[in-house]
């Protein structure tokens, strides 16, 4: 028998599983940005969970590979390494939570510090930039760098920008950036490369609110520009512990 | 209810437990002491769980008095010395705080982290599960800061201290190679790159923070390019970036990242590989899953072991009992703790 060749994009029927020291391993189901891999992560990573195995500690997805924590001492490795291999065989991609968040954004001005450079550089109008960036719907890759901070996919590719030269130290909670064919909603502030196309007032992460984490893996994130009259009224909300993205039907 | 007060402390001292598990999908780093033995120790020994939050101490000592009451408090790691009142306290021997007093914690002689525990452990609100402190997210400790001079830390302490007691601690070798399981990218590296990492000598980075160890040492070459789309992290990963120096990220770490990692510090090794010093050279051994699985198991039963392995000081080693029984110059009782003369040798 032939062995399975990867398919299209990189995608592998089996996937790698791979050591990362006595604590963890890490099951690699391709090297790149791509929403059947992310599909799949996340579709084992909810099998894995619901298995809940002797020792299993925490799980973290990611854009192509889903770390698995657990404490050497009380799991078997080989056992578990079987048990992933097992339901990882013809896992069904996990499309999307089924949730779809409309973020609010305040494009352009001390919001978006970058929207005319981006808009500049692609020879656009910033409405232009705003309109692509507004017209697409994203999927959450996975959730990292910092609490909250949400890797998006489904960026408009004329809208690719590489990142700054120059990573600026700080950037405002909530910015809406964007680098390379990467988009983001922000969290807290941080240092960053991205280009700041606007500033949402929804806290992504918010350690006092019941959710404190809004949005998750496999979750799905359109935007919506708002005015700056706006602004004050929708932060105020926010800090008060509002939500103030709407989850919408998708 | 009794405080324990900030006189003085370094700039990055702050509350740290076994950490904050259970965020890592929501990009929370876990955190935690970055010497869980020292931690575990310093709890053993006024009567705690081995991994509530303590103080950690990096590098610079502190100055603390207490108010509302009298406080059992220990010190253990990094060889930093614990005064009360400026009588010196035997190296990992539990002590009494009393009201009016100041406790007074050296700066570290070996090692960099140390741990001030107090009987009953700190009350105060948990972020996400745990006291931890984390800088770049402002998670836990006070507020989401580090200590500061001035803080007012409340103790959850008993009313009526319990015994002193004496933990012997042997220091972990220094000179033993820091042991590693290859991956989970090894197959980026040339062999030879992996022959320099486990043959090569590396030195410790001044650029060693809670976050990361940068370490310096010969060139370890990537065979396919060193950009990799970012997958998850644990504590002890062995990342090389474009320039092949490596980095160890530490408990501050982020919960992704995108170079390769050539191999992972076992679990048991982490504790002693955190204490090296900026400056301080360190070698890298591979070992299987078997024997890194078996050196988690030890650790693990060593700290199960430590609350048998307590024995009682006979004394309250404060200046008015010491004087008042006039041992100042020393113990006698081969089964007590080694005396200021002898500690400091």
């Amino acid at each position: 028998m032939a062995r399975f060749q990867p398919i299209r994009r990189g995608i592998v029927q089996t996937p790698r599983i791979l050591a990362c020291g006595d604590s963890a391993l890490s099951v690699e189901f391709g090297e790149t940005i791509d929403p059947d891999i992310n599909g799949k992560v996340l579709a084992l990573d909810d099998a894995l969970r619901m298995r809940s195995p002797a020792g299993l500690l925490e799980t973290v997805p990611t854009y192509r590979s889903l770390l698995v924590q657990f404490d050497p001492t009380l799991t078997d490795y080989d056992a578990l390494a079987a048990l992933l291999t097992a339901e990882a065989q013809g896992l069904a991609p996990r499309a999307s939570t089924g949730r779809r968040w409309r973020i609010p954004v305040v494009y352009g001005g001390e919001y978006g510090i970058d929207l005319e450079d981006v808009a500049e550089r692609h020879g656009l109008t910033p409405r232009q930039v705003i309109d692509r960036h507004a017209g697409a719907v994203y999927r959450v890759y996975m959730i990292g760098f910092l609490p909250g901070f949400a890797y998006l996919g489904g960026l408009d590719p004329t809208l690719a920008t590489p990142r700054r030269t120059q990573p600026r130290a700080k950037i405002p909670s909530g910015s809406i950036i964007i680098g390379g064919a990467q988009a983001a909603v922000g969290s807290i502030e941080c240092p960053s490369g991205w280009h700041i196309l606007g500033r949402t007032p929804v806290r992504s992460y918010a350690p006092e609110r019941d959710p404190a984490f809004l949005l998750g893996a496999g979750d799905e994130v359109v935007f919506e520009p708002v005015d700056t009259s706006r602004w004050d009224m929708l932060d105020r909300e926010a800090q008060a512990g509002g939500v103030v993205a709407e989850e919408i039907r998708p | 209810m009794i405080d324990l007060v900030v006189k003085a402390c370094g700039p990055m001292t702050s509350l740290q437990d076994r950490g904050r598990h259970g965020y890592q999908r929501f990009g929370v780093s876990p955190s935690g002491a970055m010497d869980a033995r020292s931690l575990a120790a310093a709890n053993i020994l006024v009567g705690n769980p081995p991994e509530i939050a303590a103080i950690e101490f990096v590098n610079l000592g502190g100055t603390f008095t207490c108010s509302g009451g009298d406080l059992r408090i220990a010190v253990v790691g990094a060889d930093c010395s614990l005064s009360i009142d400026g009588v010196q306290v035997a190296p990992n021997t539990a002590a009494l705080l009393r009201e009016g007093q100041e406790a007074q914690v050296g700066h570290a002689r070996t090692g960099t982290f140390a741990y001030l525990a107090i009987a009953g452990g700190f009350a105060v609100e948990p972020q996400l599960g745990s006291l931890s402190f984390h800088l770049r997210s402002r998670l836990g400790g006070l507020d989401g800061a580090p200590l500061r001079p001035g803080d007012r830390l409340s103790c959850k302490a008993e009313a009526q201290p319990g015994e002193l007691m004496h933990l012997p601690l042997e220091a972990p070798p220094t000179d033993a190679p820091i042991r590693v399981m290859l991956g989970p990218q090894d197959d980026y590296f040339t062999p030879a790159a992996i022959r320099t990492l486990l043959e090569g000598e590396f030195t410790v980075s001044p650029q060693a923070d809670r976050m990361g160890f940068q370490l310096t040492g010969p060139q370890i070459e990537h065979a396919k390019g060193f950009n990799i789309v970012s997958d998850g992290i644990v504590t002890g990963h062995i990342q090389v970036p474009g320039n092949g120096q490596p980095i160890v990220l530490m408990r501050d770490r982020q919960t992704a990242g995108g170079y390769p990692k050539i191999a992972t510090i076992i679990s048991a090794d982490l504790d002693r590989f955190a204490q090296l010093r900026p400056g301080t050279s360190v070698r890298f051994k591979a070992v299987e899953r078997e024997e890194a699985v078996t050196a988690a198991r030890q650790m693990k039963d060593w700290i199960s072991s430590l609350p048998t392995a307590l024995v009682p000081v006979r004394f309250d080693l404060t200046t008015e009992h010491l004087l008042s029984v006039n041992l100042i110059g020393g113990a006698v009782d081969a089964l007590a703790p080694r005396t200021p003369e002898t500690a400091a040798s």
